[in-house]
Formats: structure tokens, C-alpha cells, sequence
């Protein structure tokens, strides 16, 4: 269990005035938790700070595991471990095993990337989320500041958010 | 803060907000079901049932209560396989070559297409495993499971092996990337749910989104998994029915042994598919009142497809008719002759009508846009493309070589049966989907609603 924490939470109803207010208010010292969306914001992961996800690499990794894989399993078993001649070709000719080598790389990479993505964000369906304002899934984006790793005072922190464009500023514990 | 734009069409109309969008789509959920929608789920299950008991005395008798003969060793089992894999086309293809191309238009219609393919090639898939017969043994003729005759392994030079791959491949990856949309939109359900103290239903979907957070950190990770689900599935849409078109192609029966098929079946497959997804979506807008959000425009676009697809399908009849008589083969020549005038030149000339006639009714902008030309001419090309596959499969089957074991195929009410349960189960399931889940993509909605919803004054 986390320690209890004390959050002020900003609340946009723009995702142009969000972005914004996330670089005015990063540019004033102020760490960001996160912020809280109903739809993906183009840039926001920038504006925030966020290195590029990994994932991509998870997923080439997944799909070479599986184009490995398919290939081993076919050459091994068709040239291999029971040989047949089938229309006359090599035992193990690679044409005709291309497709299933690429349904299975496919098929690899997808399952392999969603899996990790799953996991590195903790997402599974017996988990409740922390609900910092049930608006975010809404119509609003909510800002999240935990006092506890900031310097700056509440108040201080409180008039930030409203001077660059929050429509209310609450504030949860956790 | 809203802006319209003189260039392009408005895709949301009404003068939404991102509110009014959660509201609208979450409301059938939350609601209870309409009369109609009860009455539409009676007759689904009514036709299931049906379907069932068929498949129960096909399963204890066996194959042979189909109208199967030597000659005709496939006929409407694989056509209905082939027809409703071309039909599970659509809803990949919108979701995974549209978001890849930028299309904007395809976010109030994606959901409810991939819901749509999934259930497609749920359909379609149970036509090779019931022409199995021993369906429990399916396992062991189609993965490479060791054995006690070796092993001997699976033949991973027959396309219907392949076919087994690319299928089941196609719906888990499909059923995937269908699912990664609807997380964001349960946990709206889930929200509302928690704002209505409505307990059960607030952990079911909180289960159903798997926690979700809508932080930046997990959006920009969603996003990134989106995209290269789309760049996996497109690709991979492609050689589904290229696959499937290989069945045939590389066999040497006349009038299935031709290079031309994989982009042939692939066109007619989106051809189909667009063409379901218009006679399910304009119900379903009519149903659930989502006229804003489906809009004719949306409707015209996909009429345009039907038009692209069409044509190419009807230029692939007329190259393979032109091939046949230009390569001077004998048997092939025949094959062809045989299906404009053999006996079954009722379904050649149906399907010549459906297919090649009827989508060129769009050129015309008052057609396109009409909600009912558009619902029956959706109707009539996939009534088309079944009779497409019948007449490839049983005209290129009754008539081979030897003039002796010439046939001709009758189908039984079990084959009417195994039909009548696929439409049982795609709609049953269908319905399930319209009322359970929310039938449009809200967070991607919500993302557009700013820059293409008309402003209101």
C-alpha cells in the first residue's frame, strides 16, 4: 500500500488551454503527477516531459520470436523429423511456408505487445484505479499535483493552476 | 471553442460536446431494452435454435445429411465460409488501413464494423469445422500436435492449413484490437455507473476496462499499441482471403486454377464487408438514434468503397472470362461457357446482376445519399457475393473431366439449416453487442468532436 497522499487537482475542460497550462505550469517549477483524459491529447505526452514508450521494440521482439518459431517448427518437422514429398519439391522448401510464418509472426507480436502493455501499466480487471475525480473519463482533464513532492506551497499551487486556465481547482487525499 | 472547417464535411453533426457524446452512446447501455430490441433478439434466437438443432443431427448422423455428392464435394458449407470471411473484411480494414491513411471518418462506424468481423468469422469458421464432421478431432488435422503415428506432422504445404493460420490469426488479432477500443469507453460506463451509485454495474465494466486510468502515461502508450495493432492487421487483412483464395488457386480444377484470385477475393471481400456494415449500421443509427453520428456523409464514403471494390470485382469476371477463352485451354474455356449456360446460369447471371450492375447505381450522388437505395443495394451485393462464391465453388465442381461423374447439387434442410444458424448467431450475437457495449468508438469521437462538430449558435 502507498503512503496517503495529498493531491491538487486542476480541472480543464480544453485540451488547447490544458496544454498550455501544463507547460506554464511546469515552467514555474511545478512537478505534474499526471494528468487525466477522456480522449487521447496529441502532444500532451510531450508537453509532460515523457520519453517515447518502448513498446514498439516489445513488439519487434515478440515478432521475430514468432517468425523464428514458425520457421523452426516447419523446416524441423517437414525436413526434418518426417520427411514428405509433397508435389514433387524439396522436403523442406521455404515458399509454402511463408504464410503460416507470417500469421504467426502476426499473431506473436500482437498478443506479446498488448500483454506488455497490460502489465508495464498495471492494468488488470480486478484493479480499481485511483479515482481522482470521476469527470476525467468524462469531458474533463484533470490535472494531478501531489503536494507531497513539491516545495511550492498549496496556495501557491493553487493560484498557478487557476492563472493558466483551470476552471476549478479541488483538492483529494488519498 | 468550436471551429468548422469550409473545406471538409462535418462528421459529427447536431453541435455535440464531449458530454453530449458519453451521453448519447452510454445511454443504451444503461437503459433497459427496447421493445424492438426484444423483438429483433426473439427471432435471432428463434433462427439459433433452428441452426442448432441442425447442427446437432449433423453432428450424430454425419456429413452426409448435407446434399453432398462425389462430384460436389463442396458446396454451400464453403460458400457460406467464403461469404462470411469476405464479410469479416470490413471492420479491420476500417479500423486498421483508415486509422494508418488518417481517415477521420471511420471513428463512428469502427466499432461496430469490428464487432461485426468478429462475428463474421465466428460464423465462418464453424463451416469448416462442421464439413470436419469429427470436429472433436479438428485439433489433431489441424495444428501440429504430437501423435501416436510418428508424429506425423500437420502439411504445412496445403493452403487449408494455411487457411486454419491465417483465420485464427485474423479473429484473435481482431478480437484484440476491437477490445484495446473498448477499454477507455467501459471505464466511461464505469464512471457513470459510479456517479448513479449503480454498484454492480460499476465494478462489471471496471472489470470489463481492466482499470484503466486515462493518465497521459497509459494514453500514450494506448496510442502507440493502437498503431501498431493497426500496422500488424493490415497486412494481415490482406492475406486472409488471399489465403483463402489459395484454397482454390492452387488446385487444377478449370475455373479455380487462376493467378488472378488473391486480389479478386480480397476486392470482393471489402466489397461485401462494407456493404454488411451499411445494412447493420443503418439500422443500428435508426435504432439508437445516432444520426449525428452516422451520418450521410459517412454513408456516401462507404458507398464510394462499394463503388472501387465493385468495379474491380467486375473487371476480375470479365479478365477471368477473357483469360479463359484467350488461353485456348479446352477444359478452362468450358468451365466458363459452362457457367454463363450450363445449368446453373441463373446464379452466373444473379451474381453478374448483384455484383457487376448494381454498384455502378452509386456513381449517381441522389442514390449514394439515400438511406434506402443505400439499404437495399446492400443487400442486393451481398446476396451477390454468396452467389459469387456458389457459382466459383459448385459450377467449377459439377462438371469436371469425365462427363460420367457429372452432378448436380441439391441442398437438404440441413444445409439451409447450418446457413440459417450462422444468421441465428451473427445476429443474436450482434444484438448482445448493441446493447452491452457501446456501439461507437467515444474517446476517439470525443477527440474529433472539436474540430469537425458544426458549431452551434
Amino acid at each position: 500500500m502507498e503512503h496517503n497522499k495529498n493531491f491538487v487537482l486542476g480541472v480543464f475542460g480544453d485540451e488547447d488551454v490544458l496544454l498550455g497550462a501544463v507547460s506554464a505550469v511546469r515552467g514555474k517549477g511545478v512537478k505534474i503527477h499526471e494528468v487525466f483524459s477522456p480522449f487521447p491529447v496529441h502532444g500532451l505526452d510531450e508537453a509532460l516531459g515523457y520519453k517515447r514508450t518502448r513498446l514498439p521494440i516489445a513488439a519487434f521482439l515478440f515478432g521475430l520470436t514468432g517468425t523464428s518459431l514458425a520457421l523452426f517448427t516447419q523446416i524441423w518437422m517437414l525436413g526434418y523429423d518426417w520427411p514428405m514429398i509433397i508435389g514433387g519439391k524439396n522436403h523442406a522448401s521455404l515458399p509454402p511456408f511463408i504464410p503460416v510464418t507470417f500469421e504467426f509472426t502476426v499473431l506473436l507480436s500482437a498478443f506479446g505487445m498488448v500483454i506488455t502493455f497490460l502489465i508495464v501499466s498495471d492494468m488488470k480487471p480486478y484493479k480499481w484505479p485511483r479515482q481522482y475525480d470521476l469527470r476525467s473519463t468524462e469531458d474533463k482533464h484533470i490535472m494531478a499535483i501531489d503536494l507531497g513532492s513539491n516545495k511550492i506551497s498549496k496556495d501557491e499551487i493553487r493560484r498557478i493552476l487557476k492563472d493558466s486556465g483551470a476552471t476549478e481547482v479541488n483538492e483529494k487525499n488519498f | 471553442m468550436q471551429a468548422t472547417s469550409s473545406l471538409r464535411e462535418t462528421l459529427v453533426t447536431g453541435g455535440k460536446t464531449v458530454a453530449s457524446v458519453s451521453e448519447d452512446i452510454s445511454r443504451q447501455v444503461e437503459g433497459a431494452p427496447t421493445r424492438l430490441w426484444w423483438i429483433a433478439m426473439a427471432i435471432s434466437n428463434v433462427v439459433l435454435l433452428f441452426g442448432l438443432y441442425c447442427m446437432a443431427y449433423l453432428l450424430w448422423n454425419g456429413v452426409g445429411v448435407w446434399g453432398l455428392n462425389k462430384t460436389v464435394g463442396w458446396a454451400w458449407d464453403i460458400t457460406n465460409f467464403v461469404w462470411w470471411v469476405g464479410i469479416g473484411h470490413a471492420g479491420t480494414l476500417i479500423s486498421a488501413i483508415l486509422l494508418l491513411f488518417r481517415q477521420k471518418w471511420r471513428m463512428s462506424i469502427n466499432r461496430a464494423a469490428e464487432a461485426m468481423t468478429i462475428f463474421a468469422v465466428i460464423c465462418a469458421a464453424s463451416f469448416p469445422l462442421l464439413h470436419m464432421g469429427r470436429l472433436w478431432l479438428g485439433f489433431y488435422w489441424c495444428l501440429p500436435l504430437p501423435n501416436t503415428w510418428g508424429s506425423l506432422w500437420v502439411n504445412f504445404n496445403s493452403p487449408l492449413l494455411w487457411d486454419v493460420f491465417a483465420i485464427s490469426t485474423y479473429f484473435s488479432v481482431s478480437l484484440v484490437f476491437w477490445y484495446m477500443g473498448l477499454i477507455p469507453d467501459f471505464a466511461v460506463i464505469r464512471d457513470r455507473a459510479v456517479r448513479m451509485g449503480a454498484n454492480t454495474r460499476a465494478h462489471i465494466y471496471n472489470a470489463l476496462s481492466f482499470g484503466w486510468d486515462g493518465g497521459a502515461r497509459t494514453w500514450q502508450r494506448y496510442e502507440s499499441v493502437a498503431l501498431i495493432l493497426a500496422g500488424l492487421s493490415t497486412p494481415l487483412v490482406l492475406s486472409v482471403h488471399t489465403i483463402v483464395s489459395m484454397d482454390f488457386a492452387t488446385s487444377v480444377v478449370p475455373g479455380w486454377h487462376t493467378t488472378i484470385f488473391p486480389p479478386y477475393f480480397v476486392a470482393g471481400a471489402i466489397f461485401s464487408g462494407f456493404a454488411m456494415v451499411l445494412t447493420l449500421l443503418l439500422v443500428t443509427r435508426k435504432v439508437f438514434k445516432l444520426e449525428d453520428y452516422i451520418t450521410v456523409y459517412h454513408v456516401e464514403l462507404m458507398n464510394i468503397v462499394i463503388i472501387i471494390t465493385g468495379s474491380i470485382v467486375g473487371i476480375a469476371y470479365i479478365t477471368e472470362f477473357f483469360i479463359a477463352w484467350y488461353g485456348q485451354v479446352p477444359a478452362e474455356q468450358y468451365a466458363f461457357f459452362n457457367r454463363m449456360q450450363g445449368p446453373y446460369w441463373w446464379a452466373y447471371w444473379s451474381m453478374m446482376t448483384c455484383n457487376v450492375i448494381s454498384p455502378q447505381l452509386f456513381w449517381v450522388k441522389k442514390i449514394r445519399t439515400s438511406l434506402v437505395a443505400t439499404f437495399v443495394l446492400s443487400i442486393i451485393v451481398n446476396v451477390g457475393m454468396w452467389f459469387e462464391r456458389f457459382v466459383i465453388i459448385v459450377t467449377s465442381l459439377h462438371r469436371d473431366y469425365l462427363p460420367s461423374s457429372w452432378s448436380m447439387f441439391y441442398p437438404t434442410i440441413f444445409d439451409i439449416g447450418e446457413y440459417l444458424f450462422s444468421f441465428g448467431f451473427f445476429f443474436t450475437a450482434f444484438l448482445l453487442f448493441a446493447k452491452f457495449f457501446p456501439v461507437i468508438n467515444m474517446a476517439e469521437v470525443k477527440s474529433i468532436v472539436k474540430s469537425t462538430s458544426e458549431k452551434k449558435h
